[in-house]
C-alpha cells in the first residue's frame, strides 16, 4: 500500500524493481510496536473490565435483597414488601406469547426466502431488504407501534400482556428469520435432491429433510430472540406497563409488567431501597439469560452438523 | 403442464421433460402461506410508517414544521408548550458523541487486536465474552451508569463536579455498549482483507504494526465506516441507558456534566406519564418516534452500502 520510494510515475517504480530501497528498522520501532499491542490491549481491557465492573456493581448491592420471598412477592410501594413475583409470571406470559407468534412466523419467513423466494422477482428483494432494516430500528419505535396499532387504534388491546408480546415479537422477528436462514442454507443441496429423486415434493423434502437438519439453527435463533426480548424495557414503557402490579397477570388480557420494567421502576425511585431491589432483580434477570445462553451454546455445540 | 413422459415400447426417442406430473395445490396452498408469513415483516414497516406518519401530521397541524425545527425550545408540557426538537437533538448528539469517542478506539483497537494478533484460541476465548456484552440489557448498564460511573468514576476518580443525572456517564457507558458492534463489524471486514495483502506487505519488510494501520486497515475501511455508522445508529436509538442516566431536562448547553434529555428519553418519559391520547403532547412521542426512525433508517442505508462495498472487493 505505501511503498518505500517516494511517489512515483508506475513505469518508474517497475523500472525500480531492481534495485529496491531496503527498509532500514527505525531505531524506535521495537518500541513502537509494543506501545501499539498494549493500547489495543487496553482496549480490550476497558470492555472487559466494564463487564465485569458491570456485574460486581449488581451483585454486591443486590445480593442482600435475595431470598424466596423476593422471588414471589408482588410489587408494593412499601420496599420491605416487594418482590419480583408479579414481574417474573408478567415476564412469562409476555415471552410465552412472543414465541407463539416468532416460532411459526420466522420458521415460515426463513423457509419462504430460502427454499421458494425466486431472487430475481423485486417483491422477494424488498422482504430481504426490509428484514435487515428492520434489524435495525430502535426498540422504542416498535413500542410506538405497538401503543398505535395494538393497544390502541385498529385493534384496541389495551395495555396488555397480549399487545406487550406481539410488540417483543415484531421486534425481535428478524433474529428468528436471519438465524433461521442461515441453517436452512447450511442444509447442503444434495439431501434435497436426494429426497426430490426418489419422488418427494418440494414440501415433502422441506417438511421431512430441510426442516429437521436446521432445528439446531432455528433453536439458537429463537432462544437469541427471547433473550434480547426479555432484557427489553423501552417498548413495554411506551405500551404501558403498569408501575407494579399488586397480583399475578393471569391471561393474555390482564395488566401485565415485565421484569426489566420492574427494575426500571425501582431504579426511578428516590430511596436507596429500592435501588437494591433492582439490583436484586437484576441478578434474576442476568441469571435468566445466562441460562438461555448457555443452552444456546449447547445447541450449538452439540448439534452441529458436518455434512 | 403433462411433463412426464414415459418412453414406451420402441417409440421414437423424445425430449424428456423431467416435473411434476401434476398439478399439486396443497403445494401451492403451502407457498402461499410461507409467502404470507414473510409479507408480516413489510406490514411490521408500512405499520411503523402508518403509525407514526398519522399522528405526526396531526402533530404538525398544531405545531408546525418551521417551529419544529427552528424553535430553540421544548416545552411540551407548560401552558403555553412550545415544540422546537433542537434541545432533544442537542442531548441526543451530545450522548451518541460522547459513546461514539469511547467506542471507536475500544472498538477498532479490539477489532484490530483479534483480526490481526490473537492467537485462534484468544480469539475464541475473548469473542463470547463480547458477545455476553451484547447480552446485557441496557436497563442494568443504566443502573451502573447512575450508580457507579457518576458517583465513583466521574466524580470521586475524575473529580469532575457532575450531577447525579448527566450527560458524561451516560455517554460513557452507552459507549462501552457500542463497543461490541463496532468491534465485530470491523473485525469481519479486516478478516476479509485477502492475506495476499499482508504478505506483500510483509515481504516489502513492513513491521506488523505498519501492516495492520497501513495495510489492513485501510483495505477494510468501508467495512469500518459501516461499523462506525452502525454503532451510533445504535447510540441514537437506545433509550433506557439516557433514561436512568442522563436526566430528563431539555438541555442546549454543550456541558456533559449537566442533565440532558434525548428525543428517545422525551418518547420513554412521556409515555410512562399518562399523557392523554389526542393532545399534542401526546402526538409530540409521535413526531420524535419519526425524527428517530428517518434518522436510523438513513444510517442503516449508508451501512448496508458501505459492507456491500467490501464484500464486493473481497469475495
Amino acid at each position: 500500500m505505501s511503498p518505500p520510494s517516494p511517489p512515483a510515475d508506475a513505469a518508474a517504480a517497475t523500472v525500480q524493481v531492481g534495485a529496491p530501497t531496503i527498509p532500514t528498522t527505525p531505531r524506535g520501532a521495537r518500541l513502537k510496536e509494543l506501545a501499539f499491542q498494549g493500547g489495543m490491549l487496553a482496549c480490550l481491557g476497558v470492555a472487559l473490565i466494564t463487564l465485569a465492573a458491570v456485574l460486581i456493581q449488581v451483585f454486591t448491592k443486590g445480593v442482600g435483597q435475595l431470598d424466596m420471598n423476593f422471588i414471589t412477592d408482588l410489587g408494593s410501594s412499601i420496599p420491605e414488601n416487594a418482590g419480583i413475583g408479579s414481574a417474573l409470571v408478567g415476564t412469562l406470559w409476555v415471552i410465552g406469547v412472543c414465541i407463539a407468534f416468532i416460532v411459526p412466523v420466522g420458521v415460515a419467513s426463513a423457509v419462504y426466502l430460502e427454499e421458494y423466494a425466486d431472487r430475481s422477482r423485486w417483491y422477494n428483494r424488498f422482504i430481504e431488504v426490509n428484514i435487515q432494516n428492520l434489524a435495525a430500528v430502535p426498540s422504542i419505535v416498535y413500542g410506538i407501534l405497538g401503543l398505535a396499532f395494538l393497544v390502541r387504534g385498529p385493534l384496541s388491546l389495551g395495555h396488555v400482556v397480549l399487545a406487550a408480546g406481539l410488540t417483543l415479537a415484531l421486534l425481535v422477528l428478524p433474529v428468528v428469520v436471519i438465524a433461521g436462514r442461515e441453517a436452512i442454507r447450511a442444509v447442503p443441496p444434495s439431501i434435497r435432491e436426494g429426497s426430490m429423486a426418489l419422488g418427494a415434493t418440494k414440501w415433502q423434502t422441506i417438511w421431512k429433510q430441510v426442516l429437521p437438519a436446521s432445528i439446531p439453527g432455528f433453536a439458537t435463533g429463537v432462544i437469541l430472540a427471547v433473550s434480547r426480548a426479555i432484557g427489553e424495557a423501552a417498548p413495554l414503557i411506551v405500551v404501558g406497563g403498569a408501575i407494579y402490579l399488586s397480583f399475578y397477570p393471569s391471561g393474555l388480557g390482564s395488566d401485565f409488567t415485565v421484569l426489566p420494567l420492574q427494575i426500571f421502576n425501582w431504579i426511578s425511585q428516590p430511596q436507596e431501597e429500592f435501588k437494591n431491589l433492582a439490583a436484586a432483580g437484576m441478578i434474576v434477570l442476568l441469571a435468566i439469560l445466562l441460562v438461555l445462553n448457555a443452552v444456546a451454546i449447547w445447541l450449538r455445540n452439540k448439534y452441529e452438523k458436518k455434512w | 403442464m403433462d411433463a412426464v413422459t414415459r418412453p414406451q415400447g420402441d417409440a421414437a426417442p423424445r425430449t424428456l421433460v423431467l416435473g411434476a406430473a401434476r398439478r399439486r395445490w396443497g403445494e401451492d396452498a403451502i407457498k402461499a402461506a410461507l409467502f404470507a408469513a414473510a409479507v408480516i415483516s413489510v406490514l411490521t414497516t408500512l405499520g411503523i410508517v402508518a403509525s407514526l406518519l398519522g399522528e405526526t401530521i396531526k402533530f404538525f397541524q398544531d405545531v408546525g414544521v418551521g417551529s419544529f425545527i427552528t424553535d430553540g425550545d421544548w416545552k411540551p408540557l407548560f401552558a403555553d408548550p412550545q415544540f422546537g426538537i433542537w434541545p432533544l437533538i442537542n442531548g441526543t448528539l451530545l450522548v451518541t458523541g460522547i459513546a461514539i469517542l469511547v467506542a471507536i478506539p475500544v472498538g477498532l483497537g479490539s477489532a484490530i487486536y483479534l483480526s490481526e494478533y490473537a492467537s485462534p484460541r484468544t480469539r475464541r476465548a475473548i469473542k463470547p465474552v463480547l458477545e455476553v456484552l451484547v447480552g446485557v440489557p441496557t436497563v442494568v448498564l443504566g443502573f451502573f451508569a447512575l450508580t457507579f460511573v457518576t458517583p465513583t468514576i466521574v466524580h470521586d476518580f475524575l473529580g469532575l463536579d457532575v450531577q447525579v443525572f448527566n450527560a458524561l456517564s451516560a455517554g460513557l457507558v452507552m459507549g462501552i455498549m457500542i463497543v461490541p458492534t463496532i468491534a465485530s463489524v470491523s473485525e469481519d471486514a479486516m478478516s476479509a482483507v485477502p492475506g495476499a495483502l499482508r504478505e506483500g506487505s510483509f515481504g516489502l519488510g513492513s513491521s506488523k504494526l505498519q501492516t495492520s494501520t497501513r495495510v489492513v486497515v485501510p483495505a477494510a475501511l468501508s467495512g469500518i465506516v459501516a461499523a462506525i455508522v452502525l454503532g451510533v445508529s445504535r447510540g441514537i436509538g437506545e433509550t433506557m441507558i439516557a433514561l436512568i442516566a442522563a436526566g430528563q431536562i431539555p438541555n442546549t448547553g454543550l456541558n456533559p456534566t449537566q442533565p440532558f434529555e434525548t428525543i428517545t428519553t422525551f418518547i420513554g418519559a412521556t409515555a410512562k406519564g399518562d399523557n392523554p391520547a389526542g393532545t399534542t403532547g401526546y402526538y409530540a412521542i409521535f413526531a420524535c418516534g419519526m425524527t428517530l426512525f428517518v434518522l436510523t433508517l438513513i444510517m442503516n442505508v449508508i451501512a448496508i452500502r458501505f459492507v456491500r462495498k467490501y464484500r464486493q472487493a473481497y469475495e
